[in-house]
C-alpha cells in the first residue's frame, strides 16, 4: 500500500544514481552507525559538561593555592571552548586514552579494564540464556497448540518482570532459603566467575528473553500459517522437514533482529543486575562514579555501552542483507 | 459495496463482543491508580513510622505484610508508596506522548527532509539505552525524583514519535484529507481536527502499555539510588531497601514491592494490548 505511494519518479532517478550493490549498502550502514556513535558520544559529553562539581577540587582537595588550581585548571584544558575539549577527548578516546579517574586517582583504562570483563561474562552467560531459551520456548509455542497458551502467559509475566525484582526473588529463594549459590560478588578465577554470575544471568535474560520467546513463536506462527506450509502438509511431506526447511528457514530473519535488539540492551541491562548482585562490573563502576562526580569514568563506560549497542545493532543490520537473498537482491 | 457493508458489521461485532481480559485489565488498573490516589489513607500505619521492637516481622495480625528492619509497615509503605510509583511514570508517558505525537503528525504530514531529519535525530535517541540516558541525567540534575521523569520521557519520545508517524502517515494517504486541502482548511486544523482525532486510539493504547514500563524503569532508576531517595515509600527504593533483609531471611519489603510492580506492569500491559486489538478491529 504504501510501497505504489512512495515510489515517485525523482525518488526512482535518485536510486539509480545512488551507488548500489551489497557494498555499498554495507558500506552505508557503516557509515550511519559511526555518525550515530560520533553524534550520541557528542551529546553525552556536553551534557556531562553542564553537570555540577568542580574537577580541581575534587582533584587537589579543599586547600589548594590558586595558583595551583589554575595551572591544574590549564592542565585539564578545562578553559577551552567544549568544541575544543570534545575534541582533545575524542582523539584521546581514539587512541583508548580516557584520562584519570578522579576519585581512583588511576587511569580509567586500567579501571575498566577487568570490570569490562566480568560484565562481559555476565552478558555472554545471559545472551547464551536468552538465545536457547528464548527461541526454544518461542519455537514450542509457536509450533505447538498445546503449550501457545502457556508460553504466552508466561512470556506475559516475563517481559512484565523488571531485572531488580527478577534479582531479589532469585536472590531470596536460590541463594538465602536454598543455599545454591553465592548471593554477592562475581567470584575469582573463570569457574568460581560463572557460578557467582549465574543468579544474575538469569535475572538479566528473563525480561529480554521473554521478548525474544514472544517475537519468535508469532514469527514460527506466522510462517506455520502461510500458504506454501499448508499445501506442503497437504501433500503429506512429513512435519519436521517442514518445520526445519520451510517455518524455521523463513522466521528466522525477524527472530535474528528480536535476539539482536535484546543483546544489544543487556551491557545496558547489567548496570541494574550489578548493583542487584553486588557485582563490580562497568555498570556499577558508572553508578559509583556518577555519584562520584568521576565524570571521566562516566565520560568513557558511557561511551563503551552506546559503542556496544551500535556495534551489535549494526552486525545485525549487515548480518540481515548477507542472509535476506530478498534483500540481497534489493540492495 | 457489499465488501464494504460486511465489513462494518463484523467491526461493529467485534466491538460488542465482550472482552474478558480487556474488563479484568482495565479493573486492575482503576483499582491501582485508586490506590496511588488514595493509598495513604488507606495505610494502616504512617509509612515512614519507625518500630524497632517489630522490626523484621513476618506477615502477622498487626502488620499483615510484615515489617521491615526498622519496623516500617510493610503494607502502609507500598500503599502508600503507589503515589510516588505512579507520579513519575505518568509524567514520563505525557511528556513523551505529547512531544512524540508532535514530532510525529509533523514528519508524517510535512514528510521530505524533515522526515528525515527527524528519523535520523530518532536513531541516534535509540542508540543510547534508557538506563544510561537515566545515570546521565542524575549526574546532570543531581540524584532525585526529576531526573529519571526528564531522563526517561527524552527515551520515550523516539518510540512514541515512530509509532504515531506510521499511523499519520497511512492517515495522511485517506481520500479525505486532499478533499479537506482541496476545500482550502488549514494544515493544522486538519491535523488537530481529522488525523489526530483518528490516530487518538491508537496513541491511547500506546500510552497505557507506555505507563507501564514507564513504571518499571523508574522504579529501576531509584533501585540502583540515583530515582527517588530513600526514605521515601515508593516500589524501586523498597525493592533496594530490602536487599540487606532478604539476606537475613525477611525478603518481605522487597517481595511486596516487586510483586506491586510486576501486577501494575502486567494489568497495563495487557490493557494496552486489548485496547490496540480493539481499536484496530472496530477501523
Amino acid at each position: 500500500m504504501t510501497a505504489t505511494t512512495d515510489v515517485t519518479p525523482v525518488r526512482a532517478m535518485r536510486a539509480a544514481v545512488r551507488p548500489s550493490g551489497i557494498g555499498a549498502r554495507i558500506a552505508t550502514t557503516v557509515v550511519g552507525a559511526a555518525a550515530t556513535v560520533l553524534t550520541a558520544s557528542f551529546v553525552i559529553f556536553a551534557a556531562l559538561s553542564l553537570a555540577p562539581g568542580d574537577p580541581v577540587s575534587l582533584l587537589l582537595g579543599p586547600h589548594a593555592t590558586d595558583e595551583a588550581r589554575t595551572a591544574k585548571r590549564a592542565e585539564l584544558g578545562l578553559d577551552d571552548p567544549l568544541l575544543v575539549r570534545y575534541w582533545h577527548w575524542l582523539t584521546d578516546a581514539l587512541q583508548g586514552r580516557f584520562g584519570t579517574s578522579f576519585t581512583y586517582r588511576e587511569g580509567v583504562t586500567t579501571l575498566i579494564g577487568p570490570r569490562l570483563e566480568t560484565t562481559l561474562l555476565l552478558v555472554a552467560m545471559a545472551a547464551v540464556l536468552i538465545v536457547v531459551v528464548g527461541i526454544g520456548l518461542g519455537v514450542l509455542g509457536g509450533v505447538s497448540d498445546r503449550w501457545s497458551a502457556v508460553v504466552s502467559a508466561a512470556t506475559g509475566l516475563g517481559i512484565a518482570v523488571p531485572t531488580f525484582v527478577a534479582a531479589s526473588v532469585l536472590i531470596s529463594v536460590f541463594a538465602v532459603q536454598l543455599g545454591w549459590f553465592p548471593t554477592f560478588g562475581a567470584g575469582d578465577g573463570l569457574l568460581d566467575s560463572v557460578w557467582h554470575l549465574v543468579l544474575p544471568a538469569l535475572a538479566l535474560s528473563v525480561g529480554y528473553g521473554a521478548y525474544v520467546t514472544q517475537l519468535t513463536a508469532a514469527a514460527v506462527r506466522e510462517e506455520a500459517g502461510k500458504e506454501h506450509v499448508v499445501t506442503s502438509r497437504g501433500r503429506g511431506i512429513p512435519h519436521r522437514l517442514i518445520l526445519r526447511r520451510h517455518v524455521l528457514r523463513n522466521a528466522a530473519l525477524p527472530v535474528m533482529t528480536a535476539s539482536g535488539l535484546a543483546l544489544a540492551g543487556l551491557v545496558a541491562g547489567a548496570l541494574v543486575v550489578e548493583e542487584a548482585f553486588g557485582i563490580d562490573g562497568i555498570g556499577a563502576l558508572l553508578v559509583k562514579s556518577v555519584s562520584g562526580k568521576d565524570y571521566p569514568v562516566v565520560t568513557a563506560v558511557s561511551l563503551i555501552i552506546v559503542v556496544v549497542f551500535v556495534v551489535v545493532t549494526t552486525v545485525i543490520d549487515v548480518a540481515q542483507v548477507l542472509l535476506d537473498p530478498r534483500q540481497r537482491r534489493a540492495a | 459495496m457489499a465488501a464494504v457493508t460486511v465489513d462494518v458489521a463484523t467491526a461493529a461485532q467485534v466491538r460488542r463482543r465482550a472482552d474478558p481480559l480487556l474488563v479484568v485489565s482495565a479493573t486492575c488498573c482503576l483499582l491501582l491508580i485508586a490506590v496511588a490516589l488514595v493509598g495513604g489513607w488507606l495505610a494502616p500505619y504512617q509509612p515512614d513510622e519507625i518500630d524497632v521492637l517489630a522490626a523484621s516481622q513476618g506477615p502477622g495480625p498487626h502488620h499483615w505484610l510484615g515489617t521491615d528492619s526498622l519496623g516500617r509497615d510493610v503494607l502502609s509503605r507500598a500503599l502508600a508508596g503507589a503515589a510516588l510509583s505512579f507520579a513519575g511514570p505518568l509524567l514520563i508517558v505525557l511528556g513523551s506522548v505529547v512531544l512524540g505525537t508532535v514530532l510525529g503528525v509533523v514528519a508524517a504530514w510535512y514528510g521530505g527532509w524533515l522526515d528525515q531529519m527527524l528519523n535520523r535525530l530518532l536513531n541516534v535517541m535509540f542508540a543510547v539505552p534508557g538506563i544510561l540516558v537515566a545515570v546521565i541525567a542524575s549526574a546532570v540534575f543531581g540524584a532525585g525524583f526529576w531526573a529519571p521523569v526528564i531522563a526517561l520521557t527524552l527515551v520515550y519520545i523516539p518510540y512514541a514519535a515512530r509509532i504515531i508517524r506510521s499511523a499519520a502517515v497511512r492517515e495522511r494517504q485517506q481520500a479525505y484529507v486532499e478533499g479537506l486541502q482541496l476545500a482550502g482548511v488549514s494544515s493544522l486544523s486538519i491535523n488537530t481536527k481529522h488525523v489526530l482525532r483518528n490516530v487518538w486510539p491508537l496513541i491511547v493504547a500506546q500510552a497505557t502499555i507506555g505507563l507501564g514500563t514507564a513504571l518499571a524503569d523508574f522504579a529501576a532508576v531509584s533501585f540502583i539510588g540515583l530515582g527517588v531517595q530513600p526514605p521515601a515509600a515508593e516500589w524501586g527504593v523498597m525493592v533496594a531497601e530490602g536487599r540487606a533483609e532478604i539476606l537475613d531471611g525477611a525478603p518481605q519489603q522487597s517481595l511486596v514491592a516487586g510483586l506491586c510492580i510486576v501486577v501494575t506492569v502486567v494489568s497495563f500491559n495487557v490493557l494496552g494490548e486489548r485496547l490496540a486489538a480493539r481499536f484496530g478491529a472496530a477501523r
